[in-house]
This record gives C-alpha cells, sequence and structure tokens, in this order.
C-alpha cells in the first residue's frame, strides 16, 4: 500500500447538478417491483395448490389394496390400480427399449460428425419434433402399430412413447457431448485408439452423467403422458401380460376415473395421480443415484 | 470417416532407425493398447450406424407426415376445404366439418396466453433482475417443477378446484363486473372455455418463463449499465435496458408456449366441456381439435369418421409445426452467439 499522503492532489470533480429522480418516477419504479412480487405468488400459488391437493387427497386413498388389487366394477368399493401400474412400468420399459438407443445416436450424430449443414437439418427437425402435440403421436403410433396389429396393445403404447423420446434425447445428448472438451477426444486419437472407440469409450464415458439426467427428462416427460396412449394402449380392468394386448396404463385410469361420476373413483384418481408422481420422481432419483454412486458412474 | 484433421498415427510402421532403444519403447508401450492395427472399417461402419440414427430422426418426421395425409385421404376427398369452414360435425350423417374444434383451440389457447403472458414475463424480470441471488435458483427450480406435473394430473386439479372455484367466485364476480362486454355471460358452469384457458395459462407459464428468462440473462451487462448510468431508475433500466433488447426473444418464448397450448390434450379434454359450439361468451363450453381426437378417436366406427378425425389431427399437425418453427428462429435469431458476449 503506497502512502496516500504522496499522491497528487485530485483534480476537482465538475460540478453538474444532477435533477432529483420525481415521485411520479420513484413509485413507478416500486409499483413495478411489486407487480413483479405479485406475479411471483401468482405463479407459485397454483403449484403449492395442486401438490399440496395431490398429497392431502392422495395419502388417504393409498392402501395395500390400491397398490395390490386390480379395479373393482362400479358400485363395489376397493379395488386398486395394481395393473395401471405394472402397465406403466411395462409400457415405459417399451419405450425407453426402443427409443433412447436412437436417441443417444442421433446426439452423437449430431455432435461428432453433424457440425454441417446435415445436422442443422435434424438438429432443427429435432426441436420441430418435440413440439408436435402428443396427441399427434398417438395417432401415427395407431397407424403404425395398431392397424396392422388389429388390436391395441402395450408395443403401440410403447412406440408411440419412444418416438416422444428420440427428440428430446438426441439434443440433450448432443449438449452434452459437446460439453466434453476437445482435447480429451485428440489425447485418445494421438494414443492411436480408432474413432468408434473414443467416441463410446472416451466421449460417451465422459458424459455419461449429463446423458443420462437427459434420457431422464425424456422419461419422465413421457411418463405421465396420456394422451398417446388413448388409442394405442387403449387400457384394461384386468391383468395383462401380453405386450400385444391392451393394456392398462396409470395416466389412462387416472383420466378415465376423474372424469367418471362416482366419488370413490375420484378418490381413487387422486391416489394415482400421487403414485404417478412418486414413480416418475422416484424413478429419476433413482438413476441419479445409481450414476453419482454405482457402477455407471463417469469421469 | 477419418479426422481429416489429424492424420492418424500409424504405429505399425517401421521404426525410425536414429535410435533403436527409443523406438523399442514406443513399440513396447503400444502393442498392449492398440493389437496390432487401427482399421478403418469398424470406424466407417460406425459413422454410419451414426448417421443413421441422425437420419432416423428426419425420417421420423416424414412418417407422421405420411401417416396423416394418407389417413385423411378420404376425407379430404369428401369435404376438401369446406372441412375446415363447416361448422356441422355430425357422426351419424357422416357430415364433418371442423370450425368449432379450431375455433376452440384458437380461442383457448389466445386466452391462456392473455393470463401466462404478463405473470411469467413478471417472473422472469424479477428472477433475472429483481430477486437475491440465493432466491434466483431456487425460484427457477419450483417454476420447472410445474413443467414436470404431468398433464392429466393438472386436469384432476382443475375438475375438483379450479371449477368449483371458477363456479362459485370468480364467474359471478366476472358477470357482475364485466357482463356487459357478452365475453363473460350465460350459466356460470365453471366448466367451458374460461377453465380452459386458465389451466393451459399454468401449464405454459413454466415454459415461457424459463425461456424468457434464458433470453434475459444474454443481455450484455453493459446495456444495464448504460442506462443506469444515465440516471435511469430500476424499473427504467428494465424497461429500456433489457426488455426492448430482449423483444425477439420474449416473442419466441410466448409463441412457443402457443405451440404448447395448441396441442395440449388431457387436461383441455377434462374441463372444456367438449360441446362443438362456436359462443361468444367464455362461459359456454367448448371444443377443441385435440380433445375431439382424444374423445372420438377410439369411437370412431366409420372409414369417413376416423378419416375427418386423422384430417384434423393433420391439421393440428401442421401449425404447431409452424408456430414452433417461427418460435425456434425467433430464440435463436436471439441467444445464438450470444454467451461470449455476454461474459465480457
Amino acid at each position: 500500500m503506497p502512502d496516500t499522503n504522496s499522491n497528487p492532489p485530485a483534480l476537482p470533480i465538475p460540478q453538474v447538478s444532477i435533477p432529483p429522480i420525481s415521485w411520479r418516477r420513484r413509485v413507478t419504479d416500486h409499483a413495478m417491483t411489486s407487480v413483479a412480487i405479485v406475479t411471483v405468488v401468482l405463479v407459485l400459488l397454483p403449484l403449492f395448490a395442486i401438490f399440496a391437493y395431490l398429497v392431502y387427497k392422495g395419502i388417504g386413498s393409498i392402501n395395500l389394496a390400491f397398490l395390490t388389487q386390480t379395479p373393482k366394477p362400479v358400485g363395489e368399493p376397493g379395488g386398486g390400480m395394481a395393473n395401471a401400474i405394472v402397465g406403466s412400468m411395462v409400457i415405459l420399459a417399451i419405450a425407453s427399449v426402443l427409443g433412447v438407443p436412437f436417441g443417444i445416436g442421433a446426439g452423437i450424430f449430431l455432435s461428432e460428425y453433424g457440425r454441417n449443414r446435415y445436422g442443422d437439418i435434424v438438429r432443427f427437425v429435432s426441436d420441430v419434433l418435440n413440439g408436435v402435440p402428443s396427441i399427434v403421436i398417438g395417432i401415427v403410433a395407431y397407424g403404425l402399430v395398431v392397424m396392422r396389429q388389429k388390436h391395441f396393445s402395450a408395443l403401440a403404447g410403447g412406440v408411440a412413447l419412444a418416438i416422444m423420446m428420440v427428440p428430446t434425447i438426441a439434443r440433450t445428448t448432443e449438449q452434452m457431448l459437446l460439453l466434453v472438451p476437445q482435447a480429451i477426444r485428440e489425447a485418445a486419437y494421438g494414443l492411436g485408439v480408432s474413432r468408434w472407440r473414443t467416441t463410446l469409450s472416451i466421449t460417451l464415458r465422459t458424459a455419461t452423467s449429463g446423458v443420462i439426467t437427459g434420457v431422464m427428462l425424456a422419461f419422465a416427460r413421457v411418463a405421465g403422458e396420456t394422451a398417446p396412449l388413448l388409442f394405442t394402449a387403449f387400457g384394461n380392468q384386468f391383468w395383462n401380460w401380453k405386450t400385444d394386448q391392451p393394456t392398462a396404463a396409470l395416466s389412462l385410469q387416472i383420466f378415465t376415473y376423474a372424469i367418471s361420476p362416482f366419488d370413490e373413483w375420484h378418490r381413487q384418481a387422486w391416489a394415482g395421480a400421487l403414485v404417478l408422481i412418486i414413480l416418475i420422481v422416484g424413478a429419476v432419483a433413482a438413476v441419479r443415484i445409481a450414476v453419482r454412486h454405482g457402477t455407471l458412474a463417469g469421469a | 470417416m477419418s479426422n481429416q484433421a489429424l492424420p492418424r498415427p500409424r504405429f505399425n510402421a517401421p521404426p525410425p532407425e536414429r535410435d533403436p532403444k527409443v523406438a523399442l519403447k514406443i513399440e513396447a508401450s503400444t502393442t498392449p493398447l492398440l493389437h496390432g492395427k487401427v482399421s478403418e472399417i469398424p470406424d466407417a461402419f460406425f459413422g454410419w450406424v451414426m448417421r443413421l440414427c441422425g437420419l432416423a430422426v428426419v425420417a421420423l418426421l416424414g412418417l407422421i407426415v405420411y401417416q396423416l395425409i394418407v389417413g385423411s385421404e378420404l376425407s379430404w376427398q369428401a369435404f376438401g376445404w369446406k372441412f375446415f369452414w363447416h361448422s356441422d360435425w355430425n357422426p351419424v350423417e357422416d357430415q364433418y366439418g371442423a370450425l368449432p374444434f379450431m375455433f376452440g383451440t384458437i380461442v383457448s389457447s389466445l386466452l391462456a396466453l392473455v393470463i401466462a403472458i404478463p405473470l411469467s414475463v413478471g417472473v422472469a424480470v424479477f428472477t433475472t433482475e429483481m430477486c437475491p441471488i440465493k432466491l434466483r435458483g431456487i425460484l427457477s427450480f419450483t417454476t420447472e417443477l410445474l413443467a414436470a406435473i404431468p398433464s392429466v394430473v393438472y386436469g384432476l386439479w382443475a375438475i375438483f378446484v379450479l371449477v368449483p372455484l371458477l363456479r362459485e367466485y370468480i364467474q359471478p364476480f366476472l358477470a357482475k363486473t364485466l357482463g356487459w362486454t357478452g365475453l363473460f355471460s350465460g350459466p356460470p358452469y365453471g366448466i367451458g372455455m374460461l377453465a380452459a384457458g386458465v389451466i393451459l395459462a399454468i401449464m405454459v407459464i413454466p415454459i415461457i418463463s424459463s425461456i424468457t428468462r434464458e433470453v434475459l440473462t444474454v443481455v450484455p451487462q453493459h446495456q444495464r449499465e448504460a442506462v443506469l448510468a444515465l440516471g435511469a431508475t430500476r424499473w427504467e433500466m428494465i424497461r429500456m435496458g433489457v426488455l426492448r433488447n430482449a423483444r425477439a426473444g420474449i416473442m419466441g418464448a410466448i409463441i412457443l408456449g402457443l405451440g404448447r397450448a395448441l396441442g395440449e390434450t388431457m387436461a383441455v379434454t377434462m374441463v372444456i366441456g367438449n360441446r362443438p359450439e362456436i359462443a361468444k361468451s367464455l362461459f359456454a363450453p367448448g371444443y377443441t381439435m385435440a380433445s375431439v381426437l382424444a374423445n372420438e378417436f377410439t369411437e370412431a366406427t366409420g372409414d369417413l369418421y376416423l378419416s375427418a378425425l386423422i384430417e384434423i389431427g393433420l391439421a393440428l399437425f401442421f401449425v404447431t409445426i409452424v408456430v414452433n418453427a417461427l418460435a425456434r428462429l425467433l430464440v435463436w435469431s436471439v441467444t445464438r452467439g450470444q454467451p461470449a458476449r455476454s461474459l465480457a
């Protein structure tokens, strides 16, 4: 710290008279701040209301019967959504098996081979596909699978959800792979490792946790989808273990019960909604923990 | 397929003769890694498989268009453009016109935007410009949580909470104060266009606000500082320095929200009332393109009936494609290449 006394004297600051901020401007400023705070409250209110209702209405209706039994006919109390829970899992498993490899492959293409005009086309198309209404995807899966098989099936539902997963996974995978420094790839090339091996064992491996997060985002997005399942999986009141038969899904069951006129079914719809959200959040959390601690742990 | 910038090293080439010891070392250390020579064939194969995956995305779009066009051919031949101008939807007499559904989709989406735009821009402005930094992460996380709730759960909540609320309090109030406009007249059922608009607004707010936030954060800091240095208050700084700069991006965010609202199915189906009518009052029940698909597709008995429904799907598809493409271009025009500048 140099001695301050030895500094040359400061130049005189030119005096400019700044007019005081008028009260009108000051009031406007404060008013707009309050307006912004009010909007935040208004936006958060429904969020809390939805979660509060879900927990409040749902918890009372979840019991062992709900988780282990199939739906009872109208009028009989009890029954549950066990078949729908399992059905949802089957449909989502089919969707993941079909959609995830294609999505990750497309993501690899975009980041490693698609830094050109063709990549731009694929990039744009996947963004556009992301915005296609899910019900339209349902129509496509209906035409592709249901019309050929001649009946509704879990497979058709899985195909519909897989189509929805691909563009989301492709874009997030691309973004995660682009974060991997070019130097790491070059280090591998420098060791004489071939390009495909570098992409799989070095680039993709480094980005594992990010890619999996992207996959889980896509999964969570389609897990609650109802519209594309209406005329693909169709729903079922009984147990079904065949993938080529109409299959119950949790979201479908919630829809059917919610628009029904029976109180008992309304209660079950709330319980189903709570279970659905718990399953989605649980699946996402489980995979994230596995990524962090388990064998999947990346670099 | 090979990386053009980097010529592939040839480790199986004969070692240079200058220093036999060094050459020996290289050979010893690389042999276990490489297992002989690097082949071009697996590389080419892998590259083409990945290209195929990329192509599959484009093919998917093609497949959707193909399926919809083939499926709706029958209806197109029967009605042509008239399909979109007729309001008669009568499966019994095989007469189909999509006008009431288009009306319902457009009105409910616009209503949702009218409610959602001020709220989501307000939230975005608050999180980027006003709130303490600690609160910022929590706020953006919670608004994004809204996006993770399945649409059918929104519908469930709307049926049992929102609709009674509208019926008991909000609709009577609106009818009393704004009834003279004709927009808020008729019996307050709760269920109807207004309920659909409100639930759609709740659903698109997270989308619009998170993209708006993204756009606001790439407005360069010196823009804010310049306006502040001229003696502006904070609000004036936000209005002149931030919002004006981010106009195109906010527009893109809004259009993206519109795209979501147009295609939203379940929540709307559950509260809009599902009656193919064109009414001036927002209290009246309506029907949207997506909801008619959800309700009638599995029950469509005749070929023409099914074809008409698929044509509605085709129309919905084209509208959302155009809307989304427009929004993407707008958002890209703002955010592309910006992060580098805002870091400076």
